[in-house]
């Protein structure tokens, strides 16, 4: 069956010009970047290529950028990073509706006798500037706050807050693994220290992502070991994802303009349309800062994993906030956060689309989705 | 994904029985919408005591509306009797088996079945089943008395096992203590271990046990939380641990180290055992 791929948020299809320039470093061109030879050396430049491609599209220098294994490995490192430089100060500051990458990680430091405050968020998961200026201070050693949510979409105002911290002396991360390539990113402009990206949200495969370290920001690494970037992070470089991670980075810079129109108008034309088609259910997130792609709806009285695998059936991929779909027993920590109402967030249903969706998939999910929370619907005992 | 069996997937997207049923002498209601998770049981028992129809409305996930579904099919022609031996066990078999973080669905269908024979027979309709229970877990609504049913019919042995039979414990977790010491309690009253005395142990002995029964029955309880156990030292009878990860944050770590670890040390290495924290 053909599938209607609406979950772009939670992995992405590798692009056709990603995987075949990967080809050759999967085949002939095995060389380690660090050798001395000329066989070696020919993978070094393909390393620094894809570099230059990377620090393009964020506005960025080829030396600020550090080739990591994952998003979650960037969190992880830009938080050690900054604690291990600056061992004086105990605070962190993030928000309640980051992604584990980060939340566990501050939850870890929590453990180890650091003062974490989550900043909460308000019923469309906007954060409060004020409550966020009155939280950092001297004793601040990082704040992490990502730049767009992966569950709603929600975009964060990172340019006020990283100018904030800047003010205050603080440093800045910002995990963009939904914002990258989905929205324009300056980082002349933007004066945060720390960024973190990941590949297959990307159009790259899996198991690849970068962190931005700002020329001048102390850095400690996680990995410790060989000299590879530039002893920023060790281990022979996993070339030939590498080289795709500059691809992909290359397409997104080449098509962003366009897809955030083109993107944005299917989602757009789903999202009314099934507001249109089913009563009682609402947007989550906050729609007038939010992503191209994203679209977080919650269906009054049923449970969001029954919709998933009734959409399933149907050749529908999407994702839910609901307890049940996540092996846990409460619905989505973000929903949670921005107080959604128990008989909404647990009929959550997150889609998320991409450049290859077409408005023919759209109009066929337009015409299955409702059938589904019928059938839901009328089994289900709370009504009205 | 969840790996559901064939069974479930047809009983939730072909579910039988479904919908009120309009002539239904017995209702029983169990779970609600903050739980992510509730069921209507509808039944007709007829002068003989026999349930001659039933029907459902669920609000859940799959393996909820199909625990319903499979529900009513088996119901359907017992007499009230044998419906009230029916176990949670049942009807997970009877769909092939259910991943256990969802058995508490299976555990919801047998609720739902005693609260409307309950109904039938005129006693009140407690909704959360057990009127003689204390209640532990306070975001789910559950009571120590179904806390043990879950645990003598099912067999369970850990903290984890008993929040997948009853969600008790999976959300804020305040209630994980007390769910442990129930356990506990539990699994003490079962005769299989029979109390021989110990012999004295040398202080090499102690040791040696204490690290077995560290590494094999509590670590393995505490990563379950995100939490880890280091032996510090054993002076004596003086076992000093420290913990790592969740646990060494929650505010009752006092609870679980002297419930938890003592108890267990207590238990399997020598009765007058004192825990302490480096
Ligand atoms: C916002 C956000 N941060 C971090 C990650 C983790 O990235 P990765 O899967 O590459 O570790 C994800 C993706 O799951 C994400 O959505
Ligand atoms: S009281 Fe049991 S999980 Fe909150």
């Amino acid at each position: 069956m053909q599938v209607v791929y609406l979950d772009n948020n939670a992995t992405t299809a590798v692009a056709p010009q990603v995987l075949e320039a990967m080809l050759p470093y999967l085949g002939d061109l095995y060389g380690n970047p660090s050798s001395m030879h000329t066989f070696g050396g020919q993978v070094a430049e393909a390393v620094d290529t894809s570099r230059e491609q990377i620090a393009a599209l964020l506005g960025a220098e080829p030396d600020e950028i550090i080739f990591t294994a994952s998003g979650s490995e960037g969190d992880n490192t830009a938080i050690w990073s900054a604690l291990q430089s600056r061992p004086e100060r105990r605070h962190i500051v993030t928000t309640r509706v980051e992604h584990p990458a980060v939340l566990s990680v501050c939850r870890y430091w929590e453990t180890q006798g650091y003062r974490v405050t989550m900043l909460g968020v308000d019923s469309k998961g906007r954060l409060d500037l004020e409550e966020y200026a009155a939280t950092i201070g001297d004793d601040t050693a990082i704040v992490s706050i990502m730049f767009a949510n992966n569950e709603v979409g929600n975009i964060y105002p990172i340019q006020e807050m990283a100018e904030l911290a800047r003010e205050r002396g603080v440093l800045f991360h910002t995990d963009a693994v939904q914002a990258v390539g989905k929205i324009p990113i300056d980082l002349h402009h933007l004066p945060v220290d720390m960024l973190t990206l990941s590949g297959h949200k990307i159009n790259a495969p899996k198991g690849i992502g970068a962190l931005y370290v700002r020329k001048g920001v102390r850095f400690r690494p996680l990995v410790r070991g060989g000299h590879q970037e530039r002893g920023r992070r060790a281990g022979t470089e996993n070339v030939p994802y590498i080289v795709g991670l500059g691809v992909a980075a290359q397409l997104c810079a080449k098509f962003m303009q366009e897809e955030r129109v083109d993107v944005a108008r299917l989602r757009d034309k789903l999202e009314y349309g099934l507001l249109e088609r089913i009563p009682e259910c609402r947007v989550n997130g906050d729609i007038e800062h939010r992503l191209p792609n994203t679209s977080n709806i919650s269906f009054k009285n049923v449970e969001g994993e029954a919709i998933l695998l009734m959409l399933d059936r149907l050749g529908i991929a999407a994702s839910s906030g609901s307890a049940c779909t996540s092996g846990s027993l409460e619905p989505s920590h973000v929903l949670r956060a921005m107080g959604v109402p128990f008989n909404y967030a647990h009929g959550s249903i997150r889609l998320s689309l991409s450049r290859y969706n077409t408005a023919e998939e759209i109009d066929y999910v337009l015409d299955k989705f409702p059938g589904v929370i019928e059938t839901l619907r009328a089994i289900s005992p709370f009504k009205g | 994904m969840w790996n559901y069996t064939e069974a479930v997937h047809d009983h939730f997207l072909h579910p039988h029985n479904a919908g009120p049923l309009a002539d239904a002498n017995a209702i029983g209601e169990v779970g609600s919408l903050a739980c992510g998770d509730a069921l209507k049981l509808y039944l007709k028992i007829n002068d003989k005591d026999v349930i001659e129809d039933a029907s459902f409305e669920t609000f859940g996930c799959a393996s909820a509306i199909a625990s319903s579904s499979v529900l009513t099919d088996m119901i359907k022609g017992m007499t009230v009797d044998e419906a009230l031996k029916l176990t949670n066990k049942d009807i997970a078999n009877a769909l092939g088996g259910l991943p256990k973080q969802k058995m508490h669905c299976s555990v919801m269908g047998q609720e739902a079945l005693e609260a409307a024979i309950r109904q039938w027979k005129g006693e009140p309709a407690v909704p959360h089943a057990h009127e003689e229970g204390k209640l532990v877990c306070k975001c789910f609504g559950v009571t120590d008395a179904q806390i043990i049913r879950a645990i003598r019919e099912n067999n369970l042995k850990t903290v984890e096992e008993v929040t997948a039979y009853t969600k008790a414990g999976g959300a804020c977790g305040e209630c994980l203590d007390e769910i442990a010491e129930i356990l506990a309690a539990e699994l003490k009253q079962k005769p299989v271990k029979e109390l021989k005395p110990r012999p004295k142990l040398t202080n090499v002995q102690r040791m040696q046990q204490v690290l077995k029964v560290i590494d094999e029955e509590i670590r393995p309880q505490l990563a379950a939380d995100g939490g880890d156990i280091e032996l510090i030292d054993v002076d004596g009878k003086r076992v000093v641990v420290s913990l790592h990860g969740r646990c060494s944050q929650c505010r009752s770590s006092n609870v679980t180290i002297a419930n938890l670890v003592q108890r267990l040390l207590r238990e399997h290495v020598e009765p007058d055992i004192v825990v302490e924290e480096a």
